[in-house]
């Protein structure tokens, strides 16, 4: 499965002019609110129609402002969870469901509504009317509603945005499950970095409408280049791990990040799972020798890399951990204090809570 | 009093029947019976009503479509001409029916030659008079209604697979069903009430265009008609009150179905 999207519009005083491609997986498109992140899934979706611009997905073109093509909404297949769910409140559940199943004709008797049922975990909630669903159980069905249209592409604008935190927690499995078992290509919009983080395989960074940087999840997200567009407090990097083994008795998860070793609160995944560790820069604390008594779990021994001067009196400090790079932003007046420089040998301290999976 | 009730009654019903109709003058009828003469034309006016609300009712969704969603030159021309029955004397607008509908009329000419539908002087003239009337009702009703409908869902529906027609059908339709069926009531109400279109168009012909309100003013016309005048009356309020109750369980029905999400 390949992906092209190129996009050039005006809106207002605000342009989009991005283009990208995917070749599978989940593509996040990743910025700041206002980025254009809408926009472009949008375009995508054919729900608006750009001054210019291709959508081509295998060979299968799409869209081609100037081969004066453009596939209208309801014959792209491409399945569309909204920010809200936007279930429609004069069916019930099983019958929002259906909808899309029903127009999708041949293909969608493909979908296996039983199985999809499951997986999101909405079989008791069938005979309900959408009004008496919860924001979490609406988006699932929503979910649902969307893949029984058995779509060749699905498009998600930030799905757990208007959700709670744990509401979302509700929801991220369900997601997780559906990038690894339905096989369907997804483009995930969002600004979140946790979500990103754990979603997504590619990341798309937007930013005023232009693409800024894309590329592997991990690469990209670590980037100080991504920096602008996760805003200043949630900057730091994504690491690839894998678990290694759990302490029960205190709930803890050990997560093997190359040659180190990093405690987190526990994980529901078996050891040897792979999983994305994503540690904020501003929770990452620096100290020139090791720290005695401290309730920190995560010590790692490394060396400076790269210090850049940050906003507001911040630095952003980069320290190579046995072939791991962890950032962390200290004020300048530590800088001074420690007398950081290039080269010079550290600990980096991470408190084990901080972490998000 | 009640000897003299009696009498009028029977008085003003052989007044207004078709005469191989009136009933026997001097039979025992109870007060609050109704002639032969009354019951056609409540009967008229039921009928009438109906067709009115049903003939008009994919007009009105039509022209509210138009006005809720439509971006044309002109739209302003026709919300103003919708309204139209609204504002003008309803004598006007009989008049101006009868010079479009009438035998000679260059629509009901055309209607009486192609389709042998004729309005002069028929019920079907007076259906029109108070579908005509009743019309910027329904279609504000419904447009109203059109507005209210999150167009975001309709979008939902696109992307699943529904091309325009069938959004229609399956979202649209039924999420403006209260407003619908609001809008239907309203001109039901409208075409039972009507009077001064429909007698100037179509004349106070009884058992054909006499409906109920143009029989309570016949009865008003004619000395010791108030009994006559006070049964329709009761009848009409009893219909009115009859549709808005039902109007009420059906909205309230459709609502339940369709609290925003």
């Amino acid at each position: 499965m390949t992906l092209l999207v190129e996009a050039r519009h005006r809106l207002g005083n605000f342009s989009v002019d991005a283009a990208f491609t995917s070749d599978g997986g989940v593509t996040a498109l990743f910025g700041r609110s206002g980025s254009g992140k809408t926009s472009l899934i949008n375009i995508i979706a054919g729900l608006m129609k750009p001054e210019s611009g291709r959508v081509v997905l295998d060979g299968d073109i799409i869209a081609d402002s100037e081969r004066r093509i453009f596939t209208p909404v309801h014959r792209r297949r491409f399945g569309y969870v909204f920010q809200e769910a936007r279930l429609f409140p004069h069916l019930s559940v099983a019958s929002n469901l259906a909808y899309g199943r029903w127009f999708a004709g041949k293909q969608g008797k493909a979908a296996d509504t039983t199985r999809i049922v499951e997986m999101l975990g909405i079989s008791h909630l069938l005979e309900r009317n959408p009004s008496a669903l919860s924001g979490g159980e609406r988006q699932r069905v929503a979910i649902g509603r969307a893949l029984l249209a058995a779509p060749r592409l699905l498009l998600m604008d930030e799905p757990l945005a208007a959700l709670d935190e744990a509401r979302k927690a509700e929801i991220l499995p369900y997601l997780e499950r559906l990038r690894d078992d339905a096989g369907i290509p997804i483009v995930y919009v969002s600004h979140s970095v946790s979500e990103v983080a754990r979603l997504a395989q590619r990341v798309v960074v937007l930013e005023d409408g232009r693409v800024k940087a894309s590329g592997a999840a991990a690469d990209v997200l670590s980037a100080p280049a991504a920096t602008v567009a996760t805003g200043l407090r949630e900057a730091g990097v994504l690491l690839e791990g894998v678990v290694e083994t759990h302490d029960t008795t205190h709930d803890l998860t050990t997560v093997r990040v190359g040659e180190r070793l990093i405690r987190v609160p526990k994980i529901d995944l078996a050891p040897g799972h792979a999983l994305r560790l994503h540690i904020a820069a501003r929770d990452v604390m620096l100290a020139t020798a090791r720290p005695e008594g401290i309730s920190a779990l995560n010590v790692l021994e490394g060396t400076i890399v790269e210090m850049t001067p940050g906003e507001k009196g911040s630095v952003d400090i980069r320290v190579d951990c046995g072939g791991t790079t962890i950032a962390s932003r200290i004020t300048s007046f530590s800088r001074d204090a420690l007398q950081l420089h290039q080269g010079k040998p550290i600990h980096a301290i991470i408190k084990s809570v901080a972490i998000d999976h | 009093m009640h000897e003299r009730a009696k009498h009028l009654s029977c008085s003003g019903a052989a007044n207004l029947a078709a005469p191989e109709n009136s009933t026997g003058g001097g039979k025992t009828v109870d007060w609050l019976e109704l002639s032969d003469a009354e019951w056609t034309a409540i009967l008229l006016s039921l009928r009438v009503a109906t067709v009115a609300m049903i003939c008009s009712l994919p007009f009105a969704l039509g022209v509210a479509m138009l006005l809720a969603r439509g971006r044309f030159w002109g739209k302003a021309v026709l919300n103003g001409l919708v309204h139209m029955p609204l504002i003008l004397p309803p004598v006007v607008t009989g008049f101006l029916l009868l010079l479009l509908f009438g035998r000679r009329g260059p629509i009901g000419a055309f209607l009486a030659e192609h389709f042998g539908l004729v309005f002069s002087f028929r019920w079907t003239g007076a259906a029109l008079a108070c579908a005509v009337m009743a019309f910027p009702l329904m279609v504000r009703s419904i447009r109203l209604s059109i507005e209210a409908v999150d167009r975001k869902l309709e979008d939902a529906a696109t992307t699943l697979g529904a091309g325009p027609v069938s959004v229609f059908f399956t979202v649209t339709l039924p999420l403006i069903l209260p407003g619908i069926i609001a809008g239907m009531v309203l001109a039901f109400a409208k075409a039972m009430g009507e009077f001064g279109a429909t007698i100037t168009f179509v004349s106070n012909i009884p058992g054909e265009t006499q409906t109920l309100s143009a029989a309570i003013y016949t009865f008003t016309q004619v000395p010791g008609g108030d009994a006559g005048a006070m049964r329709l009356t009761i009848i009409s309020v009893i219909i009115s009150m009859a549709a808005l109750m039902l109007s009420e369980l059906l909205a309230n029905a459709a609502a339940k179905r369709t609290i925003a999400a």
